[in-house]
């Protein structure tokens, strides 16, 4: 088995990275892909909690590469889909513990195993992203649709060109229908004409990210979920199907309802 | 009132705003030209021409364009006057 390693980033911080990297990494599990989440986020480790694994953790990525352990036994495996597994940061060491060439080896070593490594890259441009980047074939960067993480996204597009991945896929995050209706927040399009790389997915804003956030419980698994189903769709075309993009009319007011309906 | 909104709205939706600050931040990002240096490029180009011609510098403008591959640099002087 060759798997191939995706590392999801972008720039600034609290976009979403984490929780998209959870999602994805569900899903792929849901499908019966073998895949492994990285959290390359050293120091500030949040993707154990996000999936609702924080208390199973004995060793970590640190202990890995500085062969404390084997790789076998710092993963987690996630007891509710088969097929995902966990390996989780060090939150005592410093960013620097880890080298880029031992992430390229140890992405090599998962290779073997997985069909998918997903690296949950932490935010800025310094180590901790050198390091998540150096072992990755691919990258997804996720966005919000406003003008800092969209600047970010564009610098990030740019270093990662210095990679050699020359085609990552885009997730525009957190878009909330209603303000872009009323022009107040730039729309899938503004942001896909700036960034001009492969759009992979959109997904709205929804709490109910917050809620499964709270029971650890990515949200992709729960078939009522909006952002669930997008995710679910990112998922599906990561797998190469090709799956529309949803219409993001789902929360008009009933005199919009009227007014669209006149308006046919 | 939404409606009476929308009707005064549109010009200014603050997504159009966005979309033309971050165009225009990118251009610099991308061809790592701080707007710092693009201003003092403007005030030197300003003292150097203004030895053979008196120009508008209110009305100067000096900006860098990027298109798909290349990068120009754009400048509009107006000119009030030649000097002999």
């Amino acid at each position: 088995m060759s798997g191939k390693v995706i590392v999801i980033t972008s720039g600034k911080g609290g976009v979403g990275k984490t929780t998209t990297c959870a999602n994805i990494g569900t899903g792929l599990a849901i499908r019966g892909k073998k895949t492994v989440l990285i959290d390359a986020d050293i120091g500030l480790r949040n993707l154990d909690v996000v999936m609702g694994l924080e208390n199973r953790i004995v060793f970590d990525l640190i202990d890995v590469v500085e062969k404390n352990c084997k790789l076998r036994q710092a993963l987690i495996k996630d007891r509710r889909f088969d097929n995902l597994y966990l390996l989780p940061a060090a939150q005592t060491k410093e960013k620097d513990a880890v080298k880029p060439e031992q992430m390229v080896e140890l992405c090599e070593e998962l290779k073997l195993d997985f069909d998918y490594i997903l690296i949950d890259c932490p935010a800025g441009i310094e180590h901790g992203f050198k390091n998540a980047v150096a072992g990755a074939d691919d990258a997804i960067i996720v966005t919000t649709p406003d003008v800092s993480a969209v600047r970010d996204a564009d610098r990030i597009i740019g270093l990662l060109q210095t990679y050699e991945i020359t085609d990552p896929k885009l997730v525009i995050n957190r878009v909330r229908p209603d303000m872009v209706r009323r022009g107040d927040m730039m729309d899938v399009n503004d942001v896909n004409d700036i960034l001009a790389i492969t759009l992979l997915g959109v997904v709205p804003d929804d709490q109910s990210i917050i809620v499964s956030t709270n029971r650890g419980e990515p949200a992709v698994s729960d078939p009522s979920s909006r952002a669930g189903q997008a995710y679910r769709n990112i998922v599906a075309r990561i797998e190469g199907e090709k799956v529309p993009f949803m219409s993001l009319d789902f929360d008009l007011g009933f005199f919009e309802r009227i007014k669209r309906f006149l308006k046919k | 009132m939404d409606f009476i909104n929308r009707f005064f709205k549109e010009d200014t939706a603050s997504k159009n705003m966005a979309v033309e600050r971050l165009r225009l931040v990118l251009v610099h990002d991308r061809a790592s030209v701080s707007t710092g240096l693009m201003e003092s490029l403007k005030e030197e180009m300003f003292q150097v021409i203004s030895k053979y011609m008196e120009i508008d510098e209110k009305n100067m403008e000096v900006k860098l364009n990027a298109g798909e591959r290349s990068t120009a640099l754009i400048a509009n002087i107006p000119v009030k006057k030649i000097k002999r």
